[in-house]
């Protein structure tokens, strides 16, 4: 076994055999250490990984069965990264929902164990060179979720779950049809035996597809793997989804899970572009991308909810980077993978300060959230940091990633320009109201008994910082060669 | 069809045609019956009919692993989801439930559009497909629309899962007349999938009812964005 195949097998099997461990374990004190120490390994396993990728380059591994290039080890990275700071955030807090009688100890096990494999699910779904099983992680990934979504058991969180299931199923039944017709049309190209769903190997004879077949086949994987990145108009589960869970699980299907399901979208798109010839599955993102930034803006304003609140943000934002993914191009790619970047590390750090804030209010009410920053400072500045951050302020990184995209807009897409920037003002406008009172009003809030976990926060926002004031030149080196493999 | 185009398609291939339109005459029925058990035994009439479709095409295309996907149908759906359906309607005590469905007449036309979009959406695969069973695509497509018609026109969970399942028949059902099946990795994996998705929700159907007092899921929906 090279090194670089145990690093994958590292990756992969940490957090199958914690979450088995913990399925087993998980009702001990100590799970909630386990859950973390899990993470760590797998963050350390996907950081040795992107090591070997960068000075080896790309490779596939098992068979061919899984492959890493710099676009997937980047997410894989990001993936690891996220879910080892959201295992930290989630000791104290569900501690706290715990001993608010929230959660008996049983669902605690359940928690712990379904979040490892969520985890075990997404990095499958990167790595995996096949995409049947692409679609299969994708699939399993909804279940685990679903379970975490209703893990309060509350009607609404049941609501949320079952409209989630229901949704995403019927999506990504859609996207098996996608990736049946792609099958379809490489094994007249490659034959039964050749790998005909791998897709390195589809990469290579991408120009001797038949374009009809592959065009139809991007539709349906585009309307399936879209359902669950939250495109409009498919995106009714997902502010739902985000209230009811744990606020971990919020944080991590915010950051994590949207951008796997984009990752899906891109990869295929890759194929279709390169059989087609044309801008056909540019276009179709473009417009969708536009439309999913536009709609969820003018929702902001009327949420009451601060989970909801956000994961309108989110949908918004997967709407921007669809949009520049659609558009294309070398510095579009880069400026949607660096917004995927500072996205997901943004949004997980906005829920860690929220999920403190609710704790102190015991609601998710906006309206009962008020004057965070007198009863505790450090969550008040945090969701006010994140806060600006996620709405574009410089010198967040942010800022950077958007001020890309619209000035490619501007070159090549003027008339798109205006409403981006009109959407992109009225969630300002709607967001920044609500987050000023919530911060700096009257307190209405306790302070915390316990002490927050608030470094994950602080490590996030500090990255989005960086990324926005200088990126450092071998994370600038592989945005570029991962933006280039997606053409 | 003419006696002329009759006798360029062999008996199996007669024998799948007749096993698709079963497939299609199935979906419309699911499409309109009330009855839960009935349901039940209509997504089971429906793995039978995929079965023996897939075997028929693994026998005479002599290709081995569709003979283990047959097998990996019959115990699936013909026995194992059926199994456990049976028994949670008779634990939920919902067996003898009728749905009152609005306007089976219109659901059924709307029905029929759908087959004739999916015809026409499949054309082209069908041309270029060198398979013996090409003719069925079209109908495959159409289960798959008529089941996603069906998920939207229930309003109670247990039809709603009834209706994911036989998407994924139908899908199955495309994936062996286009392609003569995926790799069986891939097939194994979305087998183990709908396994897991069924007991996850077996036990959701609990948890509604306790918390709903219904298996209704228009008990369940309040506007929350007004």
């Amino acid at each position: 076994m090279t090194e670089a195949t145990s690093m994958l097998a590292l990756v992969l099997a940490t957090p199958f055999v914690t979450g088995i461990v913990l399925a087993l374990f998980g009702h001990r004190r100590s799970a909630a250490d386990i859950n973390a120490a899990g993470s760590l390994l797998t963050l350390i396993a996907a950081a040795l990984l992107t090591a070997r990728v960068i000075s080896a380059g790309p490779m596939t591994l098992f068979d061919e069965q899984f492959f890493v290039d710099p676009l997937n080890v980047f997410l894989i990275a990001l993936t690891a990264l996220v879910g080892f700071t959201t295992s930290l955030f989630s000791r104290p807090y569900m501690r706290v929902e715990h001993d608010h009688g929230r959660l008996s100890v049983l669902r605690l096990r359940l928690y712990h164990s379904m979040f490892q494999m969520f985890m075990c699910t997404m990095l499958v779904a990167l790595s995996t060179n096949n995409l049947g099983i692409l679609w299969v992680a994708m699939e399993a990934a909804t279940l685990t979720t679903v379970l975490l979504v209703s893990l309060y058991r509350t009607p609404a969180s049941l609501e949320a779950a079952w409209k989630y299931f229901i949704l995403c199923g019927v999506g990504i039944a859609q996207a098996l049809f996608g990736t049946i017709l792609i099958y379809f049309a490489a094994e007249r190209v490659l034959g039964p035996e050749g790998g005909a769903l791998l897709w390195t190997h589809l990469d290579a004879v991408k120009s001797d597809l038949e374009p009809t077949v592959l065009s139809l086949a991007f539709i349906f994987l585009f309307v399936g793997y879209g359902t669950k990145t939250g495109l409009v108009p498919l995106h009714n589960w997902l502010a739902d989804a985000h209230a009811e869970g744990p606020t971990p699980v919020s944080a991590v299907l915010s950051g994590l899970l949207l951008n796997v399901a984009l990752y899906a979208i891109v990869r295929c798109k890759v194929l279709v572009d390169g059989a087609l010839g044309t801008h056909f599955a540019g276009n179709l993102m473009m417009a969708f991308g536009l439309l999913t930034v536009v709609v969820p803006a003018f929702y902001l304003s009327r949420q009451k909810d601060v989970k909801r609140l956000f994961g309108y943000s989110s949908i918004e934002h997967m709407g921007l980077i669809t949009f520049a993914f659609g558009m294309g191009g070398a510095v579009a790619n880069f400026a949607a993978l660096l917004h995927m970047t500072v996205h997901s590390l943004t949004k997980s750090a906005i829920f860690f300060a929220v999920g403190h804030a609710s704790q102190m209010a015991g609601t998710q009410i906006i309206d009962d959230i008020q004057g965070l920053i007198k009863r505790s400072p450090t969550i008040g500045w945090a969701l006010m940091l994140g806060s600006l951050a996620i709405l574009g302020m410089p010198p967040f990184g942010v800022f950077t990633s958007e001020f890309m995209i619209l000035t490619t807009a501007i070159k090549h897409y003027p008339w798109a320009t205006p409403i981006l920037l009109t959407a992109l003002g009225v969630a300002f406008a709607a967001m920044f109201g609500k987050v000023q009172g919530m911060v700096f009003g009257e307190p209405t809030v306790r302070p915390l008994e316990h002490n927050p976990a608030l470094l994950p926060v602080f490590v996030h926002l500090g990255l989005v910082l960086m990324l926005g004031l200088w990126i450092p030149p071998y994370l600038a080196d592989w945005y570029r060669q991962a933006a280039r493999l997606i053409g | 069809m003419s006696t002329a185009l009759l006798h360029t398609v062999p008996l199996s291939g007669q024998v799948i045609n007749l096993c698709a339109a079963l497939m299609l005459l199935l979906g419309f029925a699911m499409l309109a019956q009330r009855r839960v058990l009935s349901l039940i035994n209509l997504f089971m009439l429906q793995g039978v009919v995929l079965f023996a479709s897939t075997l028929i095409v693994a026998l005479t295309t002599k290709q081995s692993h569709l003979l283990y996907s047959a097998g990996l149908t019959l115990v699936l759906k013909v026995f194992a989801l059926p199994y456990i359906l049976h028994r949670l309607i008779r634990k939920l005590s919902v067996k003898w439930d009728v749905e009152t469905l609005l306007n089976i007449p219109t659901t059924m036309l709307v029905g029929i559009g759908l087959v004739v979009i999916a015809f026409n959406v499949a054309q082209p695969i069908s041309q270029l497909s060198g398979t013996i069973t090409r003719a069925t695509i079209g109908i495959a497509l159409a289960c798959v629309l008529l089941s996603f018609l069906m998920m939207i026109t229930r309003s109670k969970a247990v039809p709603q899962v009834i209706a994911f399942l036989a998407m994924e028949n139908a899908l199955f059902f495309a994936a062996t007349s286009a392609t003569y099946g995926m790799p069986m990795v891939v097939e194994l994996g979305i087998a183990l999938d709908v396994m897991v998705g069924m007991v996850i929700l077996g036990v959701f159907f609990f948890h509604i009812r306790q918390q709903f007092d219904s298996l209704d899921i228009r008990h369940m929906e309040r506007s929350k964005d007004a």
